[in-house]
């Protein structure tokens, strides 16, 4: 297992939560949506490699649903949104950029501890790392939807949250395709309630920040 | 015998390391200037410019005293016996276990204190508009360094830049994602320290956001040369610490021979020439950023640094 | 060896006695800082002896005291080592003061104390029993006590003084707690019964968590800093230096005593709090250094950033010792011990300097200083050898210290709890930050007071420093120097007491070759302060030679060039508070940083406002709500002052029910 097929399972693995972080430091909506189409590709090569190491075919299949759907169509509706909408370009933060990165240090540090006591009896140890690696992405991927205000980048948010899913179940000796084509309907079914569900926050308030919702509310101070 | 030897070929190295030096910088000058369709300066004309400065009278401020005469030495030797601890083309000179990469930090970090005091010593406020802002950089770009310096160390078992290249060109490592991240921190922090866009302008005068040339502003003649040169020697050696670090393949051995040592030199010239291609490429992609974004910036390569050590715990532990 | 000690600290009281029978005395200053500086030459001396023959540790009894106890006093190496920093430190103030001195207004009110102060610290370090130990740290605090309100006449210096007496007290009912823990129910006072018992591995954490409250607030650990930055710059300045060099030595030395020789094997978890408390007294005692517009107060700030240096390093050995590591450890607690030492030389050279400064400008606050590098050269060439060295800058000895720490840490994947393996790294890129943080206070502190155009009258005429001062601050920069480039002398100097604090040492460095350290053979790394000095000597000197031979000499003077708006007005250069700005930006959260500006509106010719503050959230946050709490809980008690006496025996038989209700319950 170890040597050059481990050190490209690391590598990708590595990135995506590299890449989870860069999601994080980004200011702009474009370059973040971009971002997460770099992430999906990862994701996407991440899977592939997977299947090529374990020979399960059916997780080509994952990945290919991960390039199509989270690396193209997503990041292309959500454009389109962004577009359409005229939503302000900026990324508005509830904590600034480096204390965010430092809570996500301390995440990935939690999962990374956390994995590698838990699967202490796992043999393989390819598939501790990519769940220590998993955790993080999905750990990020919250940190994300907490911290950020409009609703697209929750929606972002929420895909790489995702993302870090299909790492995990891909590396535990990959999980059955039906799942897996549920799974994908079931995203974009969700991007498509949260696209209407856009439009229409965008009618009413004239914003999607979602701190308007909670002013409607009365929740507001 | 030996001895003598080595402390010429480490003579050698310090004299290469320093000619080559304002090539690079009028090598990106001019790469940046194609880029932006100009024709530009010949790649030479830093050579020029040092000579000039060279020749010509100081005009010293009235206020300047001692330390503002003796800082351009002090910020061009501490720079330039930082660069000579950095292998270029050869490893196992004498005098490289006289200091390591966390050392080698340190040096610039002197060379730095100098030049910010240098910067409050005329007594402008652009002069101390720029060392306070170069020392709040500096602040945040030190420890980035350092946790790139962890992670490399923790890789390689070692700081000492000699035993570090040694193993990153033994093949051992393996491809890390680790050493990715330590890679572009190590990048953010050579942009940042050398004052590069998008953290500062290195062309720029007469701007409220400049931060390097705000502090050299009172310097001229030979002065003003000794911190160009200082500037041009801290670019050089960013980008050969890089190269030496990811790159290190064709670095001549400990018991190499000429042809190996000429070898080494020649890969180092090409890999400063690529370095520098690429570092115009990138400058000219991308927009100055606000002064206050700056940490946010660094922070990031902090982020990357700790996050690569981390990283590193998983693959350990396995 | 032990009674030479003990014999120069009776001197040192005995010239503490005399000094008050000496008041009115012209000469008298002189002469008790010349005796106090003959004697703690001698205090060195025998430390150095020690450390250097690897004497056995020597004893004595006095009968003083508890009468079935006595007095134990004790000279082990680890002693040894810091009755070094307190001799090298207690000379150097003391041969400042003989010219500082003459400047005193009321010299009776410091020349008792100061030699007293001297012996009560060298007792502490010297005492072998729990009894001695405590009583010498009790006079040891209510002597600085003394010196800090000399300029009692100053309502700062009074807040200053009722806030030390409070912490001081506090600090020193916490080691009462941890000293009476460690005896137990036996009562073995003397520190032999108390290394013989085995302890619990809680109870062993128990008093060391005491310990780090107890010694921890006179060292000025965060929180229990808060005491430090106004008490330390109240004093006079000599005295600043050596509480701020070496009292606050002293109290790590309390703590070393007890975590490394008397309690016992700790466990490895306590190691976690020391070092997450070190390196974040370090970024925040350094980041209010940056920000503080008071030039004492920066150095007393910064003097908690080297105390949480100095405790990381502590926290971090503790951790290596716990599992057996011990060269690792010895390589930590090295790193440690040579800070310690470092951190007396430098502080007290440049509490020196601000006392110079103050002398000659008659002002502490950064921003009516400046341009004192043309009216006080000598000074401010000293001066800025110690900001080179605080700022943790190759070759000198800041730069030794931390070099050591950080390969310590660099050690830390070896250790086989996951937990530290995280937080060390993290620890150290939070040291990381603090040391390029110290870079920048110290260029600030050195930019503003020293470079530029003078900002006041007095800073314009001012004269330079008394043959005294200078011959004291002159020495201290030569040893930061000699310490940077030759630093094996001073790992070997520690070594001994390294060896008995963790059982293993640091390789021997005298024999290698260029003055090369080489630490322990894990490392793998090497750094030789005396060649990089050598390089840089060699390089800039011959540079500037031939620049100067070759190129060009010529030189004229002109107006500045400012970009072509020179502004003749001083007050339009960067000063403390706009260099302080970009970090204090930066940093805004953890400095509660605030900025207000009030434009007046157009036409009114008033000026504009800029206001910036920072605030220690310790005090908001913690202590003001204490104040608060105590002061409604004794305003509601005031009123039982005002009862008759019916009433008051009413009281006192109300609770003699209540106790004997409660004896019966508890049988």
């Amino acid at each position: 297992m170890h040597g050059l097929e481990f050190d490209i399972a690391h590598l990708l693995a590595g990135s995506l939560v590299l890449v989870s972080f860069m999601m994080i430091y980004q200011d702009r909506i474009y370059a973040l949506l971009n971002t997460f189409a770099l992430q999906a590709v990862l994701l996407a090569l991440a899977v592939a490699w997977q299947a090529w190491i374990q020979e399960a075919h059916h997780l080509y299949a994952s990945a290919a649903l991960a390039l199509v759907f989270k690396g193209v169509i997503v990041p292309w509706a959500l454009h389109r949104i962004v577009q359409r909408l005229g939503i302000h370009r900026e990324v508005e933060t509830v904590a600034g950029v480096v204390p965010t990165m430092l809570a996500g240090m301390g995440l990935v540090a939690l999962s990374i501890l956390l994995m590698l006591q838990l699967t202490a009896a796992a043999e393989n140890p390819l598939a501790r790392e990519d769940l220590a690696f998993a955790l993080s992405v999905i750990l990020l991927g919250m940190l994300m939807m907490v911290t950020r205000r409009n609703a697209v980048t929750q929606v972002v948010g929420f895909m790489s949250l995702e993302n870090g899913l299909i790492l995990a179940a891909a590396g535990a000796q990959g999980m059955p395709l039906v799942v897996e084509i549920s799974v994908a309907f079931s995203v974009l079914i969700a991007m498509i309630v949260v696209g209407v569900f856009l439009f229409r926050i965008r009618e009413r308030f004239d914003s999607v920040d979602l701190e308007s919702l909670d002013e409607f509310r009365g929740e507001r101070r | 015998m030996e001895l003598t030897g080595n402390l010429v070929l480490q003579a050698i190295e310090m004299l290469v390391v320093l000619a080559l030096a304002p090539g690079l910088t009028g090598l990106v000058r001019k790469v940046k200037a194609r880029l932006t369709r100009r024709r530009g300066a010949s790649v030479l004309q830093p050579y020029r410019d040092l000579l000039r400065l060279l020749r010509k009278e100081v005009v010293l401020a009235e206020n300047a005293s001692w330390l503002f005469r003796v800082s351009p030495y002090m910020i061009f030797a501490a720079t330039w016996v930082a660069a000579a601890l950095v292998p270029t083309f050869a490893i196992g000179l004498h005098f490289n276990w006289t200091a390591d990469l966390i050392a080698l930090v340190a040096l610039l970090g002197s060379a730095r204190f100098f030049l910010a005091l240098a910067g409050m010593d005329v007594g402008t406020s652009f002069g101390g508009i720029g060392s306070s802002r170069e020392m709040m950089i500096g602040a945040l770009a030190e420890p980035a360094m350092l946790l790139m310096a962890f992670t490399v160390a923790l890789v390689a078992g070692s700081t000492q830049l000699s035993n570090i290249v040694a193993f990153m060109a033994s093949g051992e490592v393996g491809i890390r994602v680790s050493m990715g991240m330590a890679l572009i921190a190590l990048i953010i922090v050579a942009i940042a320290e050398n004052a590069r866009i998008p953290v500062d302008n290195p062309a720029t005068h007469l701007e409220l956001t400049m931060v390097h040339e705000a502090m050299v502003l009172e310097y001229s003649g030979r002065h003003l040369a000794m911190i160009e040169m200082a500037a041009s020697l801290k670019l050089l050696l960013y980008m050969a610490l890089i190269g030496c670090v990811f790159v290190p393949w064709g670095i001549a051995p400990a018991d190499a021979g000429i042809s190996g040592l000429a070898l080494g030199a020649a890969l180092f010239v090409i890999k400063l020439a690529v370095g520098g291609t690429m570092l115009a490429v990138f400058e000219t992609s991308i927009a100055k950023m606000r002064v206050f974004r700056v940490p946010d910036f660094l922070g990031a390569a902090l982020m990357l640094g700790l996050l690569g050590t981390l990283l590193l715990f998983v693959s350990r532990s396995l | 060896m032990i009674a030479a000690a003990a014999g120069i600290a009776l001197c040192l009281l005995a010239l503490s006695v005399a000094a008050t029978a000496m008041r009115g005395l012209t000469a008298a200053s002189a002469a008790v800082y010349a005796a106090s500086a003959v004697f703690c030459l001698a205090l060195a001396l025998v430390g150095i002896w020690t450390l250097a023959t690897q004497a056995d540790a020597s004893a004595m009894t006095v009968p003083v005291g508890l009468p079935w106890l006595g007095a134990h006093l004790r000279l082990d190496a680890l002693s040894a080592v810091f009755l070094v920093i307190l001799g090298t430190g207690g000379v150097s103030a003391s041969v400042f003061a003989i010219g500082y001195g003459r400047h005193e207004h009321e010299p009776h009110r410091v020349l008792p104390f100061f030699p007293g102060f001297l012996a009560a610290m060298t007792l502490v370090l010297l005492a072998d029993d729990a009894f001695t130990f405590l009583v010498s740290w009790e006079v040891m605090s209510l002597l600085s006590w003394a010196l800090v309100l000399t300029h009692h006449r100053d309502e700062a210096t009074r807040t200053a003084g009722y806030l030390y007496l409070v912490m001081a007290g506090f600090g020193t009912m916490v080691l009462l707690l941890a000293f009476g823990l460690m005896a137990g129910a036996e009562g073995g006072y003397d520190f032999a019964a108390i290394r013989a018992v085995t302890r619990s591995p809680g109870l062993a954490a128990l008093v060391l968590a005491l310990m780090m409250v107890g010694a921890g607030s006179k060292a000025g650990l965060m929180p229990l800093h808060v005491w430090l930055p106004v008490a330390h710059p109240a004093a006079p300045s000599h005295v600043s230096a050596l509480m701020s060099g070496v009292m606050t030595k002293v109290a790590l030395y309390g703590f070393v005593r007890v975590a490394f020789d008397l309690v016992g094997p700790v466990p490895w978890w306590m190691s976690v709090p020391m070092i997450v408390i070190g390196a974040v007294t370090a970024v925040m005692g350094i980041l209010f250094a940056n920000v503080d517009g008071d030039g004492k107060r920066v150095l007393a700030y910064s003097t908690i950033e080297n105390i949480g240096v100095i405790f990381a390093a502590f926290g971090l050995s503790l951790a290596f010792r716990a599992n057996g590591m011990g060269p690792l450890a010895a390589l930590a607690l090295t790193a440690g011990l040579v800070h310690a030492v470092n951190h007396m030389l430098f502080k007290s050279l440049l509490f020196m300097v601000a006392g110079a400064v103050l002398n000659a400008t008659g002002r502490r606050d950064l921003d009516g200083l400046g341009g004192l590098i043309h009216r006080m050269p000598k000074t401010a060439f000293l001066a800025l050898v110690g900001a080179t060295a605080i700022a943790a800058l190759p070759p000198l000895n800041g730069f030794v210290s931390e070099w050591l720490l950080f390969q310590a840490v660099l050690q830390s994947p070896q250790l086989p709890q996951p937990g530290l393996q995280f937080l060390v790294p993290a620890a150290g890129a939070l040291l990381a930050l603090a040391a390029a943080l110290a870079a920048a206070c110290f260029v600030r502190f050195y930019g503003v007071i020293f470079l530029g155009r003078p900002r006041s009258d007095v800073a314009r005429n001012a004269a330079d420093s008394d043959g005294w001062s200078l011959a004291a601050m002159g020495g201290l920069a030569l040893l930061c120097v000699l310490a940077g480039i030759v630093p094996g002398f001073l790992i070997d100097l520690v070594a001994p007491a390294v060896e008995l604090a963790v059982g293993a040492r640091v390789p021997m460095q005298a024999g290698n070759s260029w003055f090369t350290v080489v630490p322990v053979a894990e490392v793998r790394s090497s750094y030789s302060g005396f060649l990089v000095m050598t390089f840089i000597a060699i390089s800039g000197g011959a540079s500037a030679w031939l620049v100067h031979r070759l190129a060009s000499r010529r030189l004229r003077r002109a107006p500045a060039w400012d970009c072509g708006f020179p502004n003749a007005d001083p007050v339009t250069q960067y000063g403390g508070g706009s260099f302080a700005q970009p970090i204090r930006r930066v940093m805004a959260p953890v400095l509660a940083a605030r900025e207000t500006v009030t434009i007046p509106p157009p036409g009114d010719m008033a000026a504009a406002r800029h206001r910036a503050r920072t605030e220690d959230l310790a005090w908001t946050r913690i202590y003001l709500p204490l104040v608060t709490a105590v002061g409604f809980v004794a305003r509601r008690f005031n009123a039982l002052q005002f009862l008759t006496i019916r009433r008051y025996l009413g009281l006192v038989f109300g609770s003699l029910i209540l106790l004997l209700t409660g004896l019966t319950i508890w049988n």
